[in-house]
């Protein structure tokens, strides 16, 4: 899966540094030719691409046309995606998926990372044990829940036939974004959990020290300490996870084509279906461009309102 | 001490063995003839043990063995690939200085949020017109010259001293040399963090074959695993899991032999 994101740590950034003090030297061409390699790939492969998509959303274009057929039509893309209810049945479906499945993805790997950091009975093997989820590939992983949520004799339900709950799971229009949200529950909190237990590794002692000797509870060495030193944590995993969420489709394609009806369709998905089954590229590329801007938006709204309560605190 | 530990131990362990679960009646099933795989209850131990699973998708015309190998051979390519010239731009950009570094870095910057999927659609038409599209060149090539990479190593190079390069060069050792005498060395660790991340990607990469490989004959080993999947949806659970079980022994292995430096790749960078 190629979703990626920079981390908060280390910071990326541009030092500006003195070239003296440094001890950079300038070294005219060579430099350039160090990087070649890598700017020659990135430019024929991702740069031009990139600009390539840019372009397409202004176009209508679809594959039997062929290159001649490419024809310009300004903001045509973007008025008909405000106008598509297909669109914006994508985005909702898709904000619920979000908002359902990456606060309790993180929350519940925030308790998994707490308890893991205890002495624990083969507390390695724990850790690796709930981290395996996220690094097998997703056909394995998506082809094994598909038949354990067998509405008629999966696993799943036959546990839950322990409470008399029988839900038809991929077959249902309204269990299906469920059951893909146990799905990201279950492959993303061991990483979550990972992600927080390094950070607690590297939390105040000192201040745990005080607390105790003030006779602090744990729930309020919680709140006061652990949670505001976890903030950066829990804002990188928000942002990583919501950019995961929101672009990934190779589940959905597998699994459930979008459906039933279109009750899995969200907007990554809806975006291949515009492209790989349908050929719009112009329309698709339009989609995918107010895709990466409303995801962008959506990550910092996260990032300035998490740091707006780290701040009031 | 130990009666304590316990008491957070014991609800952990029971909960790691549901996580497990999952895996378990893959493994389970795919030892199974398919009539028992629905079995109510749940048969975990197969009885009989069904090996024929693995060797219908071990050999003949089923074999997932020739998309495993296309699989090894994008994987090694582009990891010897984005190692080569992330390393060697990441070097420059942290410790060279020409003109325009910096802005040519802000670029970088700029193109690093751009999701892979949004560049499906162009890179499907562009590979077209270029010849790649259903070759593995097309999942190759792109994975071989990485922003991502790029940025890894830049933050490693700039966290070492200029110092050293200095000293070199006033002994009279060329910008080649100080880079592959001095700093590389130095690197090996944030290259086998690379290295180990590029593979995972490489490996488990489903979405980027789906779109730009239509040819079985050309598929890749995730993509393989849909080929015991009849027309009408229905999946064969024997053989659908034994193929999965071998999908995951690679990933599995390096884990298992490098586990505290894939742990630290994976939650240090961020990306997956």
């Amino acid at each position: 899966m190629a979703t990626a994101t920079v981390a908060a740590e280390p910071a990326v950034r541009i030092e500006k540094q003195p070239e003296k003090q440094s001890g950079i030297r300038p070294s005219g061409w060579v430099g350039f030719l160090f990087i070649a390699p890598n700017l020659l790939g990135v430019v024929a492969f991702t740069l031009i691409p990139l600009i390539s998509v840019i372009v397409l959303a202004f176009t209508d274009w679809n594959l039997v046309s062929g290159l001649g057929g490419i024809t310009f039509t300004g903001i045509d893309n973007f008025v008909a995606i405000a106008r598509d209810p297909g669109f914006w049945h994508a985005v909702a479906l898709t904000l619920v998926y979000v908002a359902v499945s990456v606060p309790l993805t993180v929350v519940l790997g925030l308790g998994l990372g707490i308890a893991l950091n205890r002495p624990l009975p083969g507390r390695a093997v724990l850790r690796a044990i709930f981290f395996l989820p996220y690094i097998v590939n997703v056909v394995a992983i998506g082809m094994t829940w598909l038949m354990l949520m067998n509405p008629k004799a999966g696993l799943v339900n036959q546990v839950l036939d322990v409470f008399g709950i029988q839900p038809a799971w991929f077959a249902s229009s309204h269990w299906a974004l469920p059951a893909l949200i146990v799905m990201a529950i279950w492959g993303g909190v061991g990483y979550c959990s990972l992600i927080y237990l390094s950070a607690l590794q590297d939390a105040p002692r000192q201040l745990y020290e005080a607390a105790d000797i003030d006779g602090a509870s744990a729930w309020a060495k919680f709140r006061v300490i652990t949670w505001p030193s976890l903030l950066p944590t829990t804002i990188f995993l928000m942002v990583t996870l919501i950019i995961g969420a929101s672009q990934g489709f190779g589940l959905i394609a597998l699994i459930t084509a979008g459906g039933p009806g279109d009750a899995t369709t969200t907007i990554s998905y809806y975006m291949y279906q515009t492209g790989f089954q349908f050929y719009r590229f112009g329309y698709a590329s339009a989609i995918g461009l107010v895709t990466f801007v409303g995801v962008l938006v959506l990550t910092l709204l996260t990032w300035r309102a998490q740091r707006g309560r780290a701040l009031n605190d | 001490m130990t009666k304590s530990k316990w008491l957070w131990g014991l609800p952990l362990w029971i909960l790691a063995i549901a996580f497990l679960a999952p895996f378990a009646w893959m493994i389970s099933t795919a030892l199974k003839p398919d009539g028992a795989a629905y079995k109510i209850p749940m048969q975990w131990i197969p009885n009989p043990f069904q090996w024929d699973n693995f060797s219908t998708v071990l050999s003949g015309a089923t074999s997932v063995l020739p998309a495993f190998g296309r699989s090894v051979f994008v994987a090694a390519l582009r990891v010897a690939g984005e190692l080569i010239t992330a390393t060697m731009a990441g070097y420059a950009f942290a410790r060279m200085s020409f003109k325009g570094r910096d802005k040519l870095f802000l670029l970088y910057l700029a193109t690093a949020i751009i999701p892979a999927q949004l560049l499906l659609v162009p890179r499907f038409i562009y590979f077209q017109k270029l010849g790649l599209y259903d070759t593995l060149w097309a999942l190759i090539l792109p994975g071989m010259f990485t922003v991502l990479g790029t940025f890894l190593m830049r933050q490693f190079f700039i966290s070492q001293p200029a110092e050293f390069a200095e000293a070199a060069r006033m002994d009279g050792a060329n910008e080649w040399r100080v880079f592959t005498r001095i700093y590389l060395p130095l690197a090996t660790p944030v290259m086998s963090a690379l290295g180990i991340l590029a593979f995972v990607w490489s490996w488990n990469d489903y979405e980027t074959p789906l779109v730009l490989i239509s040819n079985p004959d050309k598929y890749t080993l995730p993509l393989s695993l849909t080929n015991f999947v009849d027309e009408q949806g229905q999946i064969a659970p024997g053989l659908t899991m034994a193929a999965s079980v071998i999908s995951i022994v690679p990933v599995l292995l390096v884990f298992i032999v490098l586990q505290r430096r894939f742990i630290a790749a994976m939650t240090h960078t961020g990306i997956k």
